[in-house]
């Protein structure tokens, strides 16, 4: 009833959108098992029909030594060193973190800080490689071609010696997330093939030209987790998408894996938003995806273990689409991560960056850069240059809150947008918390319907910042006080020690006076004691 | 020169000029029958709410110091037109202004401008009219193509002339008394004949009542509230825009249907049926167009609910029990009060918690 | 005759009414924190003195006491001056000096004679060092204080802004801009405060 209903409103809708201003596009529940609220940004997928092209070397490879989410390398190079292909150049420190390899033989130039894409515009320690054109190959990890033979945490510590981290954007470490407990056994790996972020079409172009790397690397993912159910997510705007993936299983014969078409809905290819439209279960909050038997991973990952497991590859390159308004020619191009972007740009057709603004990444997702001359990483899914007058947000002017709702309705995570940014405004980080702060995702969906152009998610991330930054003020505040402290105790011990050194030495010298005379050896002796 | 900027970098284009624009869109077939059925008053008062209504804001803008270009969000004109279509066809001009400026000044702008007011303006506008001026805020100009329209010729609201001196200059302007051209509501009427002891379906019968002219809107009332008709099309387009969701004006229409099924099928002969009560004075305005003002209604669908039922608790007791005869606006206005308590106490159950 | 009783009567309840308060406040008796351990909680504890007194917990407890302003912790700034004033339950007051931004020590060890006068005067042990040593500073425990400058009779201690780091990096508020990096088409990079 209540579908019909909504279709029925929905022709209406359309119909009366060409009348006054644009219609703005709001899906409030879609059925069982999907999650509530998203949005249907504008598709934009221009090169969803190009196929994935190779980049050149560039002169340069700017390789930063934090790539992932966790603790930065300590590189294992030395300026000058050759490297090879593949070989590591800087090794994880602590557990939370993922090595870095080189992509192509050739000579360490320096050790240094530079610009990495970040909002900041803020550099990071890199390591940056003059590549010598012979591409030679560091052979020591050996193509493993019966995966299924072998113990599922060789797999474990292959994925991780090979750097690998989501490449859907959020580059955590892959193998943390393989971790096998007994207590949660994986029953279901998802192949997150949504890609539901605007422009992006480079897991598309992927599943299209590599499904059967794509599903062998899902079978290895399945082994690794002992896990018994594989299920490839893709979205019903990739229909090309959906018969590859079918055929490359018809192919090999899997029956383990199957492929679920969802309905385009954004943000539908956030892991969790995922696993409620698969699963129809919400991963409890503070737990993991595994505490409900489930394990997500990217297209693209996927690609990258089955190389690093078949090939003996470590991850060091990887696929972006580069498009935008500003690009002559988009495409989809495979790239040795550490290229400088310009370069990768000027792939594209685009040379002279005056006027545009880079973003990395998708346009609901994807961060502004501010400095132009950084390397493509682990998490570039995609670069959009934009001539600046197309950006949205560079022209919004917010006006006031009319408390319409929509963003309530949007929000796939059940927050009050609305309200949490007043708090967030005004700088009540308290009620902020209380209105679940921390739950939000940063989507976008609020700030995509907003009326009022509110820059809501900047709001959340300013609040976020100003919390770590609160807590972390008072955490180093607590420290000092315990040593501000600790220093008061000791120095009234020694004051206390003191004292009781001279009355003990007064009372002395009043039993000595009692016998003899005082000495004045012992007085300018008690003096010196007392200095010191 | 650029500052730092958080995604999303695309927008769905949305903006509070064309919300504003569309439930003025959504009124047009409500105007259109005010001016079927009162001529060129209707259109008059239209034009003069929305023009007093633009002129205060202009004023308010211009002493806060505030962009003037928030004029163009149409957010005063549209409490003008909204103010107009719940004011009765025969109320003075100037008793109209003030109620603009009352809207304006009183209900939105000293609570600093849109997006503040905790009151719907144009509500809280015709509260202020309906203390101030109880008789003429009460007095129903007979709308042309009722039945009874024919003992007050010859008062022809299609005329221009004869309108504009009735408009400046008051009914006595064209000889007659203000009670000669007016008549009551059927609220009113419903509510007179129960303080004289006749129930609501006697009282219906001497009225003579008709559903249908209820539905299309072929009786007396405020100018743009008599066509349930109408107004559901013009619900339906915001339905549809989603300008608007269907919690609030579902649950509270369903709410006082509900309430007066239940009673009236206790007691037939005193409590008046259910649809009259749906189908009466300024449920369906106020449902679909008043209650639903964003600003001063509940954010989260939950809260829309609740709110919408206790709109209609409160308008169906007050019709039934109170002291007026219409309760619509003052249910509304108490509900507007709770709104924060209901948007705290209410929020959606966050992922995974 | 009724005036009587109604007063009477007025006064009986308020009688009734000031045993009840009375007996409650003792009944419901709240032995509260003490006020000068609360303020002291909200203090940044950078040990500083620049609200005259010689350390953060004698200002909470001169707060507490009354006996000074709220609006004294200057690298509190405005957020610490909220939070007292509210713990104090009274108006907040402006807090008249900027709080500069956040400094570290750092000691010259070429220079740094090994007095040892440094090492006594930082708040919190921050210094390590031993006589005719040289001394340095614990960076991660520095307050930044500027304690130790003063002491020092080489005029070895340098007060360094704290670099900052990527991983420290937050958003500011939309439209307030801190630090832009930002390349210019011609390739130039821009440093800016906004």
């Amino acid at each position: 009833m209540s579908g019909l209903l909504d279709r029925f409103t929905t022709l209406l809708g359309k119909g009366a959108a060409k009348g006054a201003a644009s219609s703005i596009e709001l899906k409030a529940m879609i059925g069982s098992g999907g999650f509530s609220g998203g949005v249907h940004p504008k598709q934009m997928k221009i090169t969803a029909g190009s196929p994935i092209v190779q980049s050149p070397l560039p002169p340069r490879l700017i390789l930063p030594l934090k790539q992932h989410i966790g603790q930065i390398c300590t590189p294992i190079v030395e300026v000058g060193e050759r490297v090879l292909r593949g070989q590591k150049i800087a090794k994880s420190q602590g557990y939370v973190s993922a090595p870095v390899h080189a992509p192509t033989s050739g000579t360490v130039l320096a050790i240094e800080e530079h610009a990495v894409p970040h909002p900041s515009g803020m550099g990071r320690l890199c390591i940056i490689i003059e590549p010598d054109g012979k591409d030679e190959a560091d052979e020591s990890l050996p193509p493993i071609t019966d995966y299924r033979a072998e113990d599922p945490g060789v797999i474990r510590e292959r994925i991780r010696l090979s750097g690998i981290v989501g490449l859907g954007g959020a580059v955590f470490p892959t193998f943390i997330k393989m971790l096998r407990d007994h207590r949660h056994p994986v029953e279901m790996v998802i192949l997150n093939g949504i890609e539901c972020e605007p422009y992006l079409t480079c897991d598309h172009r992927l599943m299209l030209e590599h499904s059967a790397a794509i599903v062998r690397g899902l079978d290895i993912i399945m082994h690794a987790v002992e896990a018994q159910r594989g299920v490839i997510a893709i979205e019903d705007n990739k229909p090309d998408a959906i018969a590859a993936m079918q055929q490359a299983l018809a192919d090999i014969a899997f029956e383990h894996i199957e492929v679920r078409v969802l309905p385009t809905l954004y943000p539908q290819g956030s892991e969790k938003q995922l696993i409620q439209s698969v699963t129809g279960r919400q991963v409890p909050a503070g737990k993991l995806p595994l505490h409900i038997g489930v394990l997500c991973q990217n297209v693209g990952t996927t690609r990258a273990i089955h190389d690093a497991v078949c090939l003996g590859q470590p991850l060091t390159q990887r696929v972006v689409t580069v498009s935008g308004d500003a690009v002559p020619s988009p495409a989809n191009i495979s790239v040795r991560i550490g290229t400088p972007i310009p370069f990768v740009l000027a792939q594209c057709g685009l040379e002279d960056l005056s006027g545009v603004r880079l973003i990395h990444g998708g346009p609901m997702m994807g961060e502004r850069l501010s400095r132009l001359n950084v390397p493509l990483v682990k998490s570039t899914n995609g670069l959009l240059a934009m001539r600046q007058e197309a950006l949205y947000s560079e022209n919004a002017v917010e006006e006031p809150c009319i408390r319409c709702g929509h963003c309530v309705t949007v929000c796939p995570v059940g927050l009050v947008p609305n309200e949490l940014a007043w708090h967030c405004r005004n700088d009540q980080f308290d009620r902020g918390q209380e209105y679940d702060l921390f739950d939000c995702i940063e989507c976008g969906c609020c700030s995509y319907v907003c009326p009022s152009h509110i820059p809501l998610v900047h709001y959340f991330r300013y609040a976020k910042g100003q919390v770590a930054k609160i807590e972390k003020e008072r955490s180093f505040a607590e420290l000092s006080k315990a040593r501000s402290e600790a220093r008061d105790n000791r120095l009234a011990h020694e004051q206390a020690e003191r004292a009781a050194r001279r009355s003990k030495v007064r009372k002395q010298q009043a039993g000595d006076a009692a016998g003899e005379e005082v000495s004045g050896a012992e007085t300018s002796g008690d003096g010196k004691e007392d200095k010191a | 020169m650029s500052l730092l900027i958080s995604s999303p970098h695309a927008h769905g284009g949305d903006s509070i000029r064309a919300n504003m624009l569309s439930v003025i869109i959504a009124l047009l077939p409500a105007a259109g029958v005010s001016v079927y059925l009162f001529g060129w008053l209707a259109l008059f008062l239209i034009v003069l709410c929305m023009v007093g209504c633009m002129l205060s804001e202009w004023v308010c803008l211009k002493m806060m110091g505030r962009p003037l270009s928030r004029l163009g969000d149409g957010s005063a004109a549209l409490t003008g037109l909204l103010l107009a279509l719940t004011l009765p066809a025969a109320v003075p001009w100037w008793m109209a202004l003030i109620g603009c400026v009352a809207a304006i000044v009183l209900a939105k702008q000293v609570y600093g401008g849109l997006g503040h007011n905790p009151f719907n303006p144009a509500l809280a506008a015709r509260v202020v009219l309906l203390i101030s001026f109880p008789l003429h805020m009460t007095a129903w100009l007979v709308p042309m193509h009722a039945p009874v329209f024919a003992a007050v010729l010859p008062l022809n609201l299609y005329d221009f002339s004869q309108c504009w001196n009735l408009f400046w200059l008051g009914p006595e302007a064209i000889g007659k008394g203000l009670d000669a051209i007016t008549m009551a509501s059927p609220l009113g009427h419903v509510k007179t004949e129960w303080s004289r002891g006749i129930g609501a379906v006697e009282a219906l019968r001497n009225y003579d009542y008709s559903y249908l002219d209820a539905f299309l809107g072929r009786e007396a009332g405020s100018l743009g509230e008599t066509s349930a008709l109408a107004l559901l099309l013009g619900g339906v387009y915001l339905l549809a825009r989603h300008t608007i969701s269907w919690h609030i004006p579902v649950s509270f229409i369903v709410t006082v249907y509900v309430l007066a099924a239940l009673f009236n099928a206790v007691n037939p002969d005193h409590f008046a049926p259910p649809l009259f009560h749906v189908l009466a004075g300024g449920l369906m305005l106020g449902a679909f167009f008043m209650a639903t003002d964003p600003v001063s209604s509940p954010v989260t669908p939950r809260g829309q609910i609740v709110f919408g039922i206790g709109c209609g608790l409160l308008t169906w007791s007050i019709r039934t029990f109170g002291g007026y005869p219409e309760g619509v606006m003052f249910s509304i206005l108490l509900m507007n009060c709770a709104v924060p308590l209901i948007d705290h106490y209410l929020r959606p159950r966050v992922y995974g918690k | 005759m009724n005036i009587l009783f109604a007063v009477l009567l007025l006064g009986g309840l308020a009688l009734l009414a000031g045993i009840v308060l009375a007996i409650a406040s003792r009944v419901f008796h709240i032995e509260g924190d003490p006020m000068m351990e609360r303020i002291d909680a909200v203090l940044p504890q950078t040990q500083c003195g620049q609200c005259g007194y010689p350390g953060c917990k004698p200002y909470a407890t001169a707060v507490a006491s009354g006996e000074v302003d709220v609006n004294k912790c200057v690298p509190g700034g405005e957020r610490a001056m909220l939070a007292i004033a509210d713990l104090m339950g009274v108006p907040p007051k402006e807090v008249e000096e900027e709080a500069a931004p956040p400094m570290l020590a750092y000691i010259r060890e070429d220079e740094c004679i090994g007095c040892t006068l440094c090492i006594k005067a930082c708040p919190v042990d921050a210094i390590i060092g031993a006589p005719k040593q040289y001394h340095t500073v614990v960076e991660s425990h520095c307050t930044g204080c500027t304690l130790c400058v003063e002491p020092c009779p080489v005029d070895c201690i340098d007060m360094l802004g704290k670099p900052e780091v990527l991983e420290e990096w937050t958003w500011s508020a939309p439209g307030k801009s801190r630090l832009v990096i930002e390349d210019s088409a011609e390739g130039e990079t821009h440093v800016r405060a906004a």
